[in-house]
C-alpha cells in the first residue's frame, strides 16, 4: 500500500473535515448545506475509491475487458447520491421558508429573534 | 400465498399508499386511506410475529434474489415485536390524528402531510425489516427525510429551525453510519447482516471492523438520541405537530434502538464489541448522564411539551443503561422499557395534544385550571404520568422493576441509585403539570372549552388503558421480550 | 359470607362506593347515606373475616400474577385484621364527623372530598390483607395517590405546598429505599411472601442486614421515622376529618404496620436478633421519639402539635418493631389500636374547636372548656391515654414497649420512653388546663357553644373506647397473642 495508492482516502479525510468544519462553524444556513454535501460526497468517494480495482476499468460489461472494478460501490453511492440529492432539496426549501418567516438565514441572526421572544 | 409476503407487505403498503395521497389531494380521502393502511399494516404485523413466535425466524427474499447478493428481510421475535409496537402506534394515532390536524396544519396540506407520515411509516418499518446493511441505510433515510418533513408543517416559525436543526445532525449521522457500513462492506465483501456476522470476526484487518463500528455506533447513538447527542431532539418534539410528535416519541427512537441492538450484539457479536472494546464502561456511564440530566433539564422547561421532551431523553438513557448491562435480564429490561415507554409517553404526548387542541399552548400557565373543564383529557394525562414515573399497576411499573432487578443482581449501585434518581426526577416534572391542571385556578381570559373531542379522546384512552392492562398482565409484554431477547443473544444467522 | 369473600368485597368495593359518591354529588344526603353505609358495610365484612382468623385460619385469596414470581394475593392474619378492623371501626364516626364538619363549614368540592374517602379505605384494607410484600407495596403507592386530593382539598397556595411535601415526601420515600429494598429482597430470598420466621434468615449476610432494615424503615415513609417525617405536619393543611382518619389512623398506622409486618414476617424476630440489625434503627426511632415531642412542646398551633405528637407515637411503634422481641411487637401491635383512638380523638376534639370558635392556636384556647366541656373533656380523657397512664388504653402499650428495651438491655431507650411520657404530659395537658383553669379572655364572643352533634357523637365515642380499652384490652391481646407466643407459632 503505497503512499500515492492511498491518495484517495487522503482527498477522503481532507474533504470530509472540510464539510464536517462548515457545518459546524458557519452560521449561514446555505454554507452548512453546502458543507453537509461536500461532506457526504467525501464518503461517496470514499466508497468508490474502495471499490477500484487494480488494474480494473470500468464496471460495465465490454469485449476486451476482464477484470473490472466492484460494481456494488458504485451501485451503493447513486442510491447514497439519491439520497443526498433529496436532503438538499429538502433544506434547500427549509431554508427558503426559514428565510421567509425570519428574513435572515443567520443562524445568530435566528437565535437573536427567537430568543427576543 | 399471500402470507409468505407478509414481511414485504409491511414495507410496501404504507410506500404504495403515500402517492396515492398527493395524488387525491383532498384531506378527507387521504385520511381514509392513511387509516385503511396502517389498519392494514397492523393486521400483517400481528399475523407476521403470530408466525414467527410459532414457527421461527422468517427470510423473505426481495424479488426472489437469494442472500448473500440479493438483498434480503429477515424476521425474528425481536424484530418482529419492534414492527407491532410501530403498526399498533401508528393505527391508534390515525383516528386521533384527523381534528389534530385539521387544526394544526389544514386541510389544504393534510394530504401531504399524510403521505409523508406514510413514507415515515415505510422507513421504520423497512429499518426493522430488513437484514441488509445498506437498506438499513436507505430506509433510515427515508423515514428521516420524511421526519424533517413532518417536523417542519409544525404551526410555530420554530418548528423550521429545529427541522433544519434535525436535518443537518439527522443527515451527519446517517453520513456516518454510512461511513460505517461502507467499512463494513471493505473489510468482508458483504453486505448481507447474517453473513457479516459470520464474516466479521475473520476479517484480516480488524482495524476496518473496530473503525466500521465506532462510525457506525456513533451514527445511530444521534439517531436514538443517547446523550449527548440528543440536541436535535427537545426542539423537533416541541415544534412538531402534535400528532408528529406522538409517533416520534413513540416509535422512532424504538426503531433505532433496534438497529443498534442488531448491529452489536447480532451483527458485530457481543463479544468482539465488548471485550475488545470499552463499550460497556462508556454506554453506561453516557446513558447514567443521559438520564440525569435531561430529567433534570425536563424540570425546568415552561413549556410542557418541552419538558417530555428532555423526559424522552432521559427515558433513552434507561433503555440503554438496561442494555448496556449485557446480562440476560438487563437486556430484557431494556426491551420491556422500549416497549412499556412507547405506550407511556405515546399516551402522553396524545394528551398534550389534546389540551393543545381546545387551548392553543401547553405552556404551563396556559394549562392552569384545565382539568375542570377536560376531565378525561386531564385524568388520561395523570394515568399515563404515573406510568412514566413508574406507580405500580402501569406499565412504566413493571420495566423500572425489571431495570432495577437487572442492576442489583449485577450490584451495579450507582446504576439503581441512578434509575431511582430518574423515577424521582420522572415524579417532580409530571407531578407540575399535574398541578397546574387541577390546583390552579383558570386564568379569567380564558373562554369555555369542552373536553377533546371523542376521535381524540379514544384512542388516548386506548393507549392509557393499554398502560395500564400491561401493568396489571404483564405475560405479554415480559414474554414478547424474553423472546425478543433470546432471539438477539442466540440468534443463529 | 366466607373470609374469603369479606376480604374481597373489603378491598373491591369502597371504590364502586366512590363512583356512587361521585354520581350523587347533587343530592348531599343521599351522597352522605352512601357513604354511611359504605363505611357500615366495610365494618361488616371485615367483621365477617375476624372469626376465622381468631379460630387460627389464615382465609388466602390468589387473584393474578403482575410479574413472574409476584402475585397480587390476600390472606388474613392477627395482625392485618387488626389493623383493618382498626381503620373500618373507625371510618363510621370520622364519616359521621367529616359530615358535620363540611356541612358546618359549608366547604366546597364536598363530593370530591367524600369520593376519595373509600378510595383510601379500601387502599388501606389492601395492605392490611396482602399477602405479600409485592401486594402491599401495591396499595401503599394507591393510598399515597388517593390522599393526596384529600391533602390538597383547601386548594389554596398552603394547601398545594403541604400536599406537594406529602406527595413527595411519601412517594420519595417510596421509590428511593422501599422499592430498591424490595428488590434487593426478591433476589435475595426469591420471593416475597410473608411467613413467621421471615423469609430472609440463612439468605441474606448479617453484614447486609442493617443496611436492608434500614432501606425498609426509610421507605416506609409514612411511619414518619425522622428525617422523613415533614409529610405529616405538612399535610395538616387538609380539613380535620381528613387529618382525624388518615393521618391519625389509616395513612400512618399503614406505615407502622408495614413495619411491624416486615420485621416479622420478613426479617423473623430471630434473624434480627441474631444479627443486631435493627438496634442502630431503634435509637433512630428513639431519637425521633424524644425530638417530635420536643417540637411538639414548641408549637401553637393545635393541630401542627397534635401531629408532632403523632410523629413521636409513630416512633414507639418503631422502637417497638426494632428491638426485636415479642413484647415489641405486642407492644407495637397494640399501641396502633390505643393511638388510633386516642389520637383520632383528640383531632376531633381540635376540629370541633374550629368549627364552634374558630380557634387554632392553643393560646387562644383560655376558658373555652367552661363553654365546650364535653370536647374538653374528651380531649383529656384522650390525652390521658396517649400519655400512656390510667386509665387511658395507651397505659398496656407503653408497658409492653417498656419492657421490650429492658428485654433488650437498651437502658437508654428505656429513659427515653419515660422522658417521652413526660414530655406527652409537658404538651398534651396545658390544653386541658387553660380550657378549664383559665379564665375567658375578656371580650370573648358570647356566642361560642358545644360543637355541632354530628361532631360530638364521634369525638365522645372514641373517647370512652380509649378508656373501654384500658379495662379490656384483652381482646386485642388475644389476637395478637398467637403471633407474640412465637416460636411456637407455624406459618401465617
Amino acid at each position: 500500500m503505497t503512499l500515492p495508492g492511498l491518495f484517495p482516502y487522503w482527498v477522503v479525510i481532507v474533504l470530509m473535515m472540510i464539510g464536517f468544519y462548515m457545518v459546524i462553524a458557519h452560521g449561514n444556513l446555505v454554507l452548512k448545506i453546502i458543507g453537509l454535501n461536500i461532506f457526504q460526497t467525501s464518503v461517496f468517494l470514499l466508497y468508490i475509491s474502495m471499490g477500484k480495482v487494480n488494474g480494473g476499468t470500468a464496471p460495465i460489461i465490454a469485449s476486451g475487458f476482464s477484470t473490472y472494478s466492484n460494481p456494488l460501490p458504485h451501485v451503493l453511492i447513486l442510491t447514497a447520491i439519491v439520497v443526498g440529492i433529496a436532503t438538499t432539496a429538502l433544506a434547500a426549501t427549509l431554508i427558503i421558508r426559514i428565510h421567509g418567516a425570519y428574513g435572515t438565514i443567520e443562524e445568530d441572526e435566528i437565535h437573536r429573534q427567537d430568543n427576543s421572544l | 400465498m399471500i402470507a409468505a409476503h407478509f414481511p414485504v407487505l409491511q414495507v410496501v403498503l404504507p410506500l404504495a399508499a403515500a402517492p396515492v395521497c398527493v395524488l387525491l389531494r383532498r384531506e378527507v380521502l387521504a385520511w381514509w386511506i392513511t387509516l385503511a393502511t396502517t389498519w392494514a399494516v397492523l393486521v400483517n404485523a400481528v399475523l407476521l410475529l403470530d408466525r414467527v413466535t410459532t414457527l421461527g425466524p422468517i427470510t423473505y427474499a426481495l424479488g426472489g434474489w437469494a442472500a448473500p447478493l440479493g438483498i434480503v428481510y429477515r424476521i425474528d421475535a425481536l424484530n418482529g415485536a419492534v414492527l407491532l409496537l410501530v403498526s399498533a402506534i401508528a393505527a391508534v394515532l390515525l383516528p386521533y390524528a384527523r381534528m389534530s390536524v385539521l387544526r394544526e396544519i389544514g386541510a389544504e396540506r393534510a394530504a401531504l402531510f399524510y403521505a409523508a407520515l406514510l413514507l415515515c411509516m415505510t422507513g421504520l418499518m423497512g429499518m426493522a425489516a430488513t437484514g441488509d446493511a445498506f437498506n438499513v441505510f436507505v430506509f433510515l433515510e427515508i423515514s428521516s427525510l420524511s421526519t424533517y418533513a413532518l417536523v417542519a408543517m409544525g404551526q410555530d416559525r420554530r418548528a423550521l429551525t429545529a427541522a433544519f436543526q434535525y436535518l443537518i445532525m439527522g443527515t451527519l449521522g446517517g453520513t456516518f453510519i454510512l461511513i460505517g457500513i461502507g467499512f463494513m462492506y471493505a473489510a468482508t465483501g458483504t453486505l448481507n447482516m447474517a453473513d457479516l456476522a459470520a464474516r466479521l470476526p475473520l476479517a484480516e484487518n480488524q482495524r476496518a471492523v473496530q473503525t466500521a463500528f465506532a462510525f457506525f455506533i456513533v451514527g445511530i447513538s444521534l439517531k436514538l438520541a443517547l446523550f449527548p447527542l440528543h440536541l436535535w431532539l427537545p426542539n423537533a418534539y416541541t415544534y412538531a405537530p402534535s400528532v408528529v410528535t406522538v409517533f416520534l416519541a413513540a416509535t422512532a427512537t424504538k426503531v433505532a434502538v433496534y438497529v443498534m441492538l442488531r448491529f452489536t450484539f447480532d451483527v458485530f457479536g457481543v463479544h468482539q464489541v465488548f471485550s475488545n472494546l470499552t463499550v460497556e464502561r462508556v454506554f453506561p456511564f453516557l446513558a447514567g448522564l443521559g438520564v440525569i440530566l435531561a430529567s433534570v433539564s425536563a424540570l425546568f422547561q415552561i413549556n410542557a411539551k418541552r419538558s417530555f421532551a428532555y423526559s424522552s431523553v432521559g427515558q433513552i438513557g434507561y433503555i440503554v443503561l438496561g442494555i448496556a448491562l449485557l446480562s440476560p435480564l438487563g437486556l430484557t429490561a431494556g426491551l420491556l422499557h422500549l416497549f412499556n415507554h412507547a405506550l407511556a409517553k405515546g399516551a402522553l404526548f396524545m394528551a398534550l395534544g389534546c389540551l393543545y387542541y381546545r387551548l392553543g399552548s401547553v405552556s404551563l400557565p396556559a394549562l392552569a385550571g384545565a382539568a375542570r373543564q377536560m376531565p378525561l383529557t386531564a385524568a388520561a394525562f395523570v394515568v399515563s404520568g404515573l406510568s412514566l414515573i413508574g406507580v405500580p399497576l402501569t406499565a412504566g411499573f413493571i420495566s423500572k422493576w425489571y431495570l432495577l432487578r437487572a442492576t442489583l443482581e449485577q450490584d451495579q449501585w450507582l446504576l439503581a441509585l441512578i434509575i431511582v434518581a430518574g423515577s424521582l426526577l420522572a415524579l417532580g416534572y409530571v407531578w407540575r403539570v399535574v398541578e397546574q391542571l387541577y390546583l390552579r385556578p383558570a386564568p379569567t381570559d380564558r373562554e369555555a372549552v369542552r373536553d377533546a373531542p371523542w376521535s381524540m379522546l379514544a384512542p388516548t384512552w386506548t393507549l392509557v388503558v393499554a398502560n395500564l392492562y400491561f401493568g396489571i398482565d404483564s405475560r405479554l409484554t415480559v414474554g414478547l421480550a424474553g423472546q425478543a431477547m433470546r432471539a438477539l443473544l442466540e440468534g443463529a444467522p | 359470607m366466607t373470609p374469603e369473600l369479606a376480604m374481597m368485597l373489603a378491598i373491591f368495593a369502597p371504590p364502586v362506593a366512590s363512583l356512587l359518591i361521585a354520581a350523587t354529588g347533587r343530592w348531599p344526603n343521599l351522597r352522605e347515606a352512601v357513604t354511611l353505609l359504605t363505611a357500615t358495610g366495610l365494618l361488616g365484612a371485615v367483621l365477617q373475616v375476624l372469626p376465622a382468623v381468631q379460630a387460627g385460619a389464615r382465609p388466602a385469596l390468589h387473584m393474578l400474577e403482575v410479574l413472574p414470581g409476584m402475585t397480587l394475593a390476600f390472606s388474613a392474619e392477627p395482625l392485618g385484621v387488626l389493623f383493618a378492623l382498626v381503620a373500618a371501626t373507625l371510618w363510621i364516626p370520622t364519616a359521621l364527623y367529616a359530615i358535620g364538619y363540611m356541612r358546618n363549614h359549608h366547604a366546597p368540592h364536598q363530593t370530591r372530598f367524600f369520593a376519595c374517602f373509600p378510595l383510601a379505605l379500601a387502599s388501606a384494607m389492601g395492605i392490611a390483607f396482602a399477602d405479600n410484600l409485592f401486594t402491599l407495596f401495591i396499595f401503599y403507592e394507591l393510598l399515597t395517590l388517593s390522599t393526596y386530593p384529600l391533602v390538597a382539598h383547601a386548594g389554596t397556595e398552603a394547601a398545594r405546598r403541604g400536599a406537594r411535601t406529602y406527595l413527595f415526601l411519601l412517594m420519595g420515600t417510596s421509590i428511593g429505599f422501599l422499592l430498591p429494598a424490595l428488590i434487593w429482597t426478591a433476589l435475595v430470598a426469591g420471593t416475597l411472601e410473608f411467613k413467621s420466621g421471615g423469609i430472609l434468615a440463612g439468605r441474606l449476610s448479617p453484614a447486609a442486614a442493617p443496611l436492608l432494615y434500614a432501606l425498609f424503615l426509610f421507605g416506609i415513609g409514612k411511619a414518619a421515622l425522622m428525617p422523613f417525617h415533614r409529610w405529616l405536619p405538612g399535610a395538616m393543611v387538609a380539613p380535620t376529618p381528613v387529618s382525624a382518619l388518615l393521618h391519625a389512623v389509616a395513612v400512618v398506622k399503614a406505615g407502622v404496620f408495614t413495619v411491624l409486618k416486615v420485621t416479622y414476617y420478613i426479617f423473623g424476630l430471630d434473624f434480627l436478633q441474631q444479627t443486631g440489625a435493627s438496634l442502630w434503627l431503634a435509637y433512630v426511632a428513639g431519637f425521633t421519639l424524644i425530638m417530635a415531642s420536643l417540637i411538639a412542646l414548641n408549637q401553637d398551633n393545635l393541630k401542627a402539635r397534635l401531629a408532632y405528637s403523632t410523629v413521636s407515637q409513630l416512633a414507639y411503634i418503631v422502637l417497638g418493631a426494632a428491638t426485636a422481641t415479642a413484647a415489641g411487637f405486642m407492644g407495637g401491635g397494640l399501641h396502633i389500636v390505643m393511638h388510633a383512638f386516642g389520637k383520632i380523638t383528640l383531632f376531633f376534639c381540635a376540629g370541633a374547636i374550629l368549627v364552634a370558635s374558630h380557634k387554632s392556636r392553643i393560646s387562644e384556647l383560655d376558658g373555652l372548656g367552661r363553654r365546650m366541656p364535653i370536647t374538653f373533656a374528651a380531649f383529656a380523657i384522650a390525652a390521658v391515654s396517649v400519655i400512656g397512664l390510667p386509665p387511658g388504653g395507651g397505659t398496656w402499650s407503653k408497658w409492653l414497649l417498656a419492657n421490650a428495651t429492658a428485654e433488650i438491655h437498651q437502658p437508654l431507650l428505656l429513659a427515653a420512653l419515660m422522658l417521652s411520657t413526660l414530655l406527652n404530659i409537658a404538651y398534651l395537658m396545658p390544653v386541658v388546663g387553660r380550657a378549664f383553669f383559665r379564665p375567658l379572655p375578656t371580650g370573648a364572643p358570647s356566642g361560642i357553644a358545644e360543637a355541632p352533634w354530628a361532631c360530638l357523637l364521634p369525638l365522645c365515642f372514641t373517647a370512652l373506647a380509649s378508656i373501654a380499652l384500658f379495662f379490656w384490652p384483652d381482646p386485642v391481646l388475644d389476637l395478637l397473642r398467637p403471633l407474640g407466643d412465637w416460636p411456637l407459632m407455624e406459618g401465617p
